[in-house]
């Protein structure tokens, strides 16, 4: 079957032909992935469907997983917020539990995109996607967060430290299926904060930096910068060398956009403003 | 009383239909329920040699119905085998050379046709070309302007220094009053690569009937008289076959208005060969990689000037990149050299320009046309003197300026008409004053200073065009009363959302006297106005206006005639309002428009109302033929426009932006813009086209580029990576003051609009962002990135 139907309307947007499957339960999508070694995932489509519809993806079989029951939960308790596959990135940032549990998440998802993107993208998808250009990859990473995925063998974790092995490359098996995510709660003296570069409103950002600051241990995440979603430690550091230290650990590229020289700037600048927007928030909530 | 429309802030006409999503563009179009959809194969090389195209795989696919490459094309048609027409030819284009319709043994960018395919669906149509194989051999791409200099390489084996011309205009001994002139700087100057994005890109149906032995063809087209005398002459058809329709257009900006294109081409050909419909709509990579790009320049400037700054002598070379084909010849550097002059008086002046050929998308007029790299030379020209002498940069514009009194004023040069650039009328010392006062010029070093105390950077640019506009060589008006008193206008000229629905239904009813609402304007229908010539170069308003004005009123005089026959009244003593024919002061004595309409026509079935009420009147003479020697049936007025030369609206533009200290982001305060197009037809339109002019100027100066590499690859062919700005990246508010000086050379006194708000974009946002940083911008567009490295090199090599 050729998607999309054969209607002249539809012409601009002309994927190559696949196979497309809707499956009404868990185990049946697993067996959908498990029978073709060409087969994706279809969550939200944000970044799939411009892929096939200017043919630079050409999977065999879609298995559309937007039937499935109980996927689209989005859960904050006292110990972190859990994320299911099919929520939409939305309906987490208008979430105020989310908000009060782990702002960084709200913060972050604030700059993802565009409403229309956010409205059909979802958290999940964008996490195991592993663009290291995006916001929720690192977002996990900094906050030491997992995702939960089922496979032909069962259900297992995969702490986010495991999960990025490379340029948009997951460590989840062809024949895995990301069920949720699962994002720490915020410590009750712990500060975040978020800052992004972008060229427009809305686009990947040149160089985004989120930091984390729990007593004494400083942490700060990075997107744009590496290969991959990459945390550095700035626990005991000056304000002054912040940035130098974390660029010592990162390897700003050189792209269209922005050279690498002034990604190394980006770096020292966000982290900076970061660091100290994170300490003056855990400082906040010190304060009787 | 029907108030006078013109000049009003009439409500656009088709806005209702284009925001319910009722615009018909060309892929709405339903040519019929058999309708085939055509892909195109195109080279992933910027310079290859073509040795051979297999489509042996393609020809049995199921639903595949045509594949065709360049050995096809003279079976099906014999001049389908010619390259494609040299729209403009100039004596100085010794060189040019135009892209066959699908590949003749060579490709030279990335992107060119190589097989056309057409099958049930454009799937099917694109599985077909994926399987198409083709054996290339790779040869060294030029990419760049200094590329094609160094001719290390060149695009055509056959073109040496891949230069296309060479053209040289002066006025005056420049060198010579240089050599003498108490100061002299020199600049070098360098303008990227944008292109016009329309939203809607390329496309084009066609349908054969074959009862009727006629072809008809939708194009999303800037000119459908133009497309359809191609398509006319390349099928080999009489031009009486050929109707060509422009529905709703998403958009030209000028890549449009080049012709025909290979798929406007081989879609009516393979409808007439296959005798069904086909549909080809380009998707956005095509666009980027296949349509047409502008502005990339290099230019050289040599300026002497007194110690007041005064200019006395000016001489500028520079280098054009026109990509791989030169189908619309020579006109946009023709205009870079001739309109860089602004609204200034160089003193001696030469120009010389090298038009170049590289392995990259073709380049024609993109809104601007040349004008905004010319704008930009001129004002950092000016912008270094005033630095130099220690001058208010608006003051050594001033005294520079023509003066009001100068008009007509001939600046001793040949413009893109081929007629003299002579400016017709302006003020610019008073647009200087206004824009002074929008943007607080003169409060502006205060302000900086209040900003620098808190460690914030702002900065001020100005810059000033002249824009001609309203090029011939003509266009035309065919106007119909019908029976209802509902007025039906024609002009050939296209429409692609610029309101023409409107201000030309506001032309029409004022003549006329009859409310907007009666007045239906039709426009880029070959079928209703065969002779046209097309929308660009900020025509519309003043070609196909003035036309409409002419044409309306013939139609008047005639109604006037009848109604004064009827009335037994003199035409004197007559006034139409509200679409009714009255006698002055005697209101009693009237008859409706549609009433005339009914009298025009001696042939009168009592078909209606109308018709039984025209029985009460009696015209004509009795003793004479039903219809009159001189005379027509029907009440209709027909005319053309056709002027000496063109118009020069003019305008100035000033912004205060802020950069980031740390991060070099550029932010924009204030943006304020003066303009002056003679009369306002519709003050709103004018606005509205100064917005997107300025929306798609923050666009060129700021975000957007062609990032080619050097293999001939464009690396940002997608909205994802080609920056354009969103509304979010536009200035909130737009500050607009208008002068109107009216042009001696159309009835109506009005000039172009269409163009003026893109002009001078890179020029101001240079100039505010030097003014910030305190060193010379000399290359746009500027990105935070380059922004950053200026600073370091600036602060390791202090100027």
């Amino acid at each position: 079957m050729k998607a999309g139907g054969r209607s002249g309307r539809l012409a601009v947007v002309k994927p190559a032909p696949f196979e497309y499957v809707r499956p009404a339960s868990l185990d049946d999508a697993v067996a959908g992935l498990a029978g073709d070694p060409g087969a994706k995932v279809l969550a939200g489509g944000q970044s799939l469907v411009p892929l096939l519809s200017m043919r630079l993806a050409s999977p065999s079989r879609l298995v559309d997983i937007n039937g499935l029951p109980d996927l689209d939960g989005i859960e904050a308790g006292p110990d972190g917020v859990r994320i299911g596959a099919l929520a939409r990135h939305a309906d987490v940032l208008a979430s105020g539990d989310v908000r009060r549990v782990q702002p960084l998440v709200s913060l972050a998802l604030a700059n993802v995109a565009h409403a229309t993107i956010r409205n059909r993208g979802t958290t999940v998808g964008s996490i195991v996607h592993a663009d290291a250009a995006a916001e929720m990859p690192m977002v996990l990473r900094l906050l030491g967060g997992s995702v939960d995925v089922a496979g032909p063998g069962g259900r297992r974790t995969i702490a986010a430290d495991d999960l990025y092995v490379g340029p948009m490359e997951s460590s989840l098996h062809h024949d895995e299926i990301a069920v949720s995510a699962w994002f720490p709660a915020l410590g009750e003296r712990a500060g975040v904060a978020f800052e992004e570069v972008a060229r427009r409103h809305g686009d990947y950002a040149l160089c985004g930096v989120a930091a984390l600051v729990d007593g004494d241990s400083v942490r700060a995440g990075y997107l744009s910068v590496c290969d991959v979603p990459t945390v550095v430690d700035l626990t005991d550091l000056a304000e002054a060398d912040l940035g130098e230290t974390a660029l010592a650990r990162l390897d700003p590229g050189d792209d269209i956009h922005a050279s690498a020289d002034y990604r190394a700037q980006l770096v020292r600048v966000l982290t900076a403003r970061v660091v100290a927007a994170a300490r003056e928030m855990a400082r906040m909530k010190a304060a009787p | 009383m029907t108030t006078k429309l013109f000049g009003t802030r009439v409500q656009r006409v088709e806005d209702q239909r284009f925001l319910r999503g009722q615009g018909r563009y060309v892929d709405d179009i339903d040519a019929g329920p058999h309708t085939l959809h055509a892909a195109v194969l195109r080279s992933p090389h910027a310079h290859a040699k073509v040795l051979e195209v297999h489509v042996d795989d393609v020809l049995d696919l199921e639903g595949v119905h045509a594949v065709w490459t360049y050995e096809d094309l003279a079976d099906l048609s014999a001049p389908m085998a010619d390259p494609l027409p040299l729209l403009i030819p100039h004596p100085t284009l010794t060189h040019a050379r135009t892209q066959y319709a699908l590949a003749n043994g060579e490709v030279n960018y990335v992107g060119e046709a190589i097989a056309f395919v057409v099958a049930d669906d454009r799937y099917v149509a694109e599985d077909a070309v994926g399987r198409i194989r083709v054996d290339y051999e790779v040869l060294p791409p030029v990419v760049g302007i200094e590329a094609a200099r160094s001719a290390t390489a060149l695009v055509h084996e056959d073109v040496p220094g891949n230069v296309g011309a060479r053209m040289e205009q002066s006025n005056g001994d420049a060198p010579a009053a240089i050599a003498g002139a108490p100061h002299v700087l020199t600049l070098d100057l360098t303008v990227e690569r944008s292109a016009c994005q329309p939203m809607e890109g390329r496309g084009t149906v066609a349908r054969w009937d074959r009862d009727i032995d006629r072809l008809t063809v939708w194009s999303s087209t800037q000119t459908s008289t133009g497309v359809r005398a191609a398509i006319a002459v390349k099928l080999g058809l009489d031009l009486g076959q050929v109707d060509v329709v422009t529905p709703d257009v998403g958009g030209g900006f000028g890549v449009k208005i080049n012709h025909p294109w290979p798929e406007e081409l081989l879609v009516p050909l393979a409808a007439r060969l296959l005798g069904r419909p086909v549909k080809f709509v380009e998707d956005r990579r095509e666009h980027f990689i296949s349509s047409a790009h502008e502005r990339g320049q290099v230019h050289h400037v040599e300026v002497g000037f007194d110690d007041d700054g005064r200019l006395l002598g000016l001489d500028v070379e520079f280098w054009h990149d026109h990509g791989a084909y030169t189908p619309y010849g020579l006109i946009v550097p023709i205009i870079t050299s001739t309109q860089l002059l602004g609204p200034y008086k160089p003193g001696a002046y030469r120009v010389r320009f090298e038009s170049l050929f590289t392995n990259t998308v073709m380049v024609t007029p993109y809104r601007g046309a040349g004008r905004p790299q010319g704008c930009f030379v001129m004002e950092r020209t000016m912008d270094a003197i005033a630095a130099y002498l220690g001058k208010d940069r608006a003051d050594v514009r001033a005294l520079n300026f023509i003066q009001p009194d100068e008009f007509p004023y001939d600046q001793g040069l040949i413009f893109q008409d081929g007629r003299a650039l002579e400016y017709d009328s302006g003020d610019y010392p008073a647009s200087l004053e206004k824009l002074k006062a929008l943007v607080g010029w003169e409060e502006f070093p205060a302000f900086k200073a209040e900003m620098a105390a808190q460690g914030r950077q702002v900065g001020i640019g100005l810059a000033c065009y002249v824009e001609g506009t309203g090029v011939g060589p003509y266009e035309g008006a065919h106007v119909h009363i019908e029976t209802t008193g509902k007025v039906k206008v024609a002009t050939g000229l296209t429409t692609q959302g610029q309101g023409h629905a409107t201000v030309f239904a506001q032309i029409a009813a004022d003549v006329l006297g009859v409310p907007l609402a009666d007045v239906q304007v039709v426009t880029g229908d070959t079928r209703r106005m065969p002779y046209a010539v097309g929308t660009f170069a900020s025509r519309a308003a003043v070609m196909s206006g003035s036309a409409i004005h002419l044409a309306a009123t013939r139609a008047r005089e005639k109604v006037l005639r009848i109604a004064a026959d009827a009335l037994e009244a003199s035409e004197d003593d007559l006034e139409i309002t509200d679409g009714v024919v009255s006698v002055k002061g005697a209101p009693a004595s009237s008859i409706a428009l549609g009433t005339i309409a009914v009298l025009s026509n001696p042939l009168r079935y009592a078909f209606d109302e109308q018709s039984k009420m025209a029985t009460q009147f009696s015209v004509g003479d009795p003793g004479k033929p039903p219809v009159a020697e001189d005379d027509e049936p029907g009440l209709e007025g027909k005319d053309f426009y056709s002027p000496e030369r063109a118009t020069f609206a003019s305008g100035m533009h000033a912004v205060i932006v802020e950069t980031d200290p740390l991060t070099a982001e550029i932010k924009i305060l204030k943006y304020a813009v003066v303009h002056d197009c003679g009369h306002l037809i519709n003050p709103m339109i004018v606005e509205g086209q100064i917005h997107g002019g300025v929306a798609q100027g923050v666009g060129g100066a700021l975000y957007e580029r062609m990032a080619y590499d050097e293999s001939g690859q464009l690396l940002n062919a997608s909205f994802m990576d080609f920056l354009m700005p969103y509304v979010t990246e536009v200035p909130t508010s737009i500050d607009i003051d208008h002068l109107e000086t009216p042009s001696p050379l159309n009835p109506l006194g009005i000039k172009g609009a269409g163009e003026a708000g893109v002009i001078p974009s890179a020029a101001v946002f240079a100039a505010a962002i030097s003014d910030a940083e305190g060193f010379s911008i000399t290359s746009m567009p500027i990105s935070p990135s380059e922004l950053f490295a200026l600073r370091r090199l600036h602060q390791e090599e202090p100027s």
